[in-house]
């Protein structure tokens, strides 16, 4: 039996743990409205690229002189996996579930034979991954200490991964990210980045994409698709970002609740061994008196 | 039926609203939008995007570069940032240019990509110095 001293410090400690979560809680929940606010503003450049890449893409695949970015470079042996996850931690599964999914995914790509290596986005991944796969990260870069995600950054990112793919230090890259639903669920994501498109012949020219193109297909491309591939960063890091306050948030919630069963066991625990301290106290007054 | 021009940027929608006509700096000459224009996907150079509303120019920017696509109804201007022309400043375009110069002379000749890149970046600072007084726009 733990001394009273003892309990009353132990649930000191858990109140004020509980404060801390429920201040990180509420802290995150301000955080996700902007994050979400931000992610909401940059849909409709994304939106509009996307329009415009596939009108484009679409008259551009099966040309056999379309850019490397769209189709590939025609080899699919180097895989990049281009991982993206928060740069700070108590956010529950967030952060673990890209390492864990990038773990598994490294692995199908080694059984088929292929070369993986690995990109990290996000300070809390590379230190995850890093443990033991630490010869395929080529790079990695993280953003803390920085307020506001900007364009900038994830323009930066991709011209790295253009410059790395023009080296040729990889065939196929894919972005590996948690894509927000809700606030109670974010989903692992995989969408590929290079190749853009897969060449496909059949989805040519529909009719409502018959755009004229100034200067002309390929030109465009080439300016576009450097664009593109940093809109699709900059869309998955705004959405790990949401993602990433959405889970800490949950995890704080349950964190706080937790706290709250905690401080009521321990009271019951506290209260029984004060009670039971006033009961001894009452027989060895009362035994003391009647054996006067 | 009105044109909606919009001018976005990939962090955020700057302007939405209904034009009269609108002229963008296309990346091989000028193109002035008007309702009813045939689709159109185009790159942009530096310059201005002028206004028009009842035959008069109601508001010019700036735009570094970008893309732009046209349908009959509207037209989408997707550019890094826009600056009203008046609020150009001549001390930070010219910085600009001879920023840019330095990076073009510093650029590898053979790689075509940088040498694209470094020669999009001083047509686009040239392009600001000239917006501050332009010689377009008065014509019509």
């Amino acid at each position: 039996m733990p001394s009273l001293k003892t309990l009353r410090n132990r649930i000191n400690s858990v109140k004020s743990t509980q404060k801390i979560t429920s201040a990180m809680k509420m802290v995150a929940a301000a955080k996700l409205r902007r994050a979400q606010a931000q992610a909401e503003a940059s849909r409709p450049y994304a939106k509009r690229m996307g329009d415009m890449m596939g009108a484009l893409a679409a008259a551009e695949a099966a040309n056999p002189n379309a850019p490397a970015l769209l189709v590939g470079n025609g080899r699919d042996k180097t895989h990049l996996l281009l991982a993206i996850t928060a740069d700070r931690g108590l956010a529950g599964a967030f952060n673990g579930n890209i390492s864990k999914h990038v773990r598994l995914q490294v692995q199908a790509l080694e059984a088929q034979g292929k070369t993986v290596k690995i990109f990290t986005l996000g300070r809390k991944g590379n230190d995850s991954l890093r443990r033991d796969l630490e010869a395929k990260i080529i790079g990695t870069k993280n953003f803390v200490g920085k307020k506001t995600l900007e364009f900038s950054d994830a323009e930066a990112i991709a011209q790295t991964i253009i410059g790395l793919f023009r080296d040729e230090a990889f065939d196929v890259c894919t972005l590996v990210f948690n894509r927000f639903h809700s606030v109670m669920t974010q989903t692992v994501t995989e969408t590929p980045l290079i190749p853009a498109a897969a060449p496909t012949a059949n989805d040519n020219t529909a009719p409502e994409q018959n755009y004229e193109v100034e200067p002309d297909d390929g030109t465009l491309l080439e300016r576009l698709l450097p664009r593109n591939l940093a809109v699709q960063i900059y869309a998955a890091l705004l959405e790990n970002s949401a993602g990433f306050y959405a889970s800490q948030m949950t995890a704080m919630d349950s964190a706080t609740r937790n706290a709250g069963d905690m401080i009521k066991k321990l009271s019951l625990t506290y209260n029984r061994a004060r009670q039971a301290n006033i009961t001894k106290e009452l027989i060895e007054i009362i035994s003391g008196a009647e054996a006067v | 039926m009105p044109l909606v021009l919009e001018i976005i940027s990939p962090e955020k929608l700057l302007l939405s609203r209904d034009v009269d006509m609108v002229v963008i700096p296309g990346a091989e000459g000028d193109i002035g939008v008007l309702p009813g224009h045939a689709k159109l996907i185009t790159g942009l150079r530096g310059g201005l995007v002028d206004i028009y509303e009842n035959n008069a120019i109601t508001d010019r920017f700036f735009v570094p570069g970008g893309f732009a696509e046209v349908t009959e109804s509207y037209c989408a201007v997707l550019a890094d940032g826009i600056i009203r022309q008046s609020e150009l400043d001549p001390a930070k375009a010219a910085e600009a240019v001879s920023a840019a110069k330095a990076a073009y002379d510093a650029v590898d000749m053979n790689d075509a990509e940088a040498y694209r890149v470094a020669s999009d970046r001083l047509i686009s600072a040239q392009a600001m110095v000239d917006s501050i007084s332009p010689q377009r726009g008065e014509k019509g």
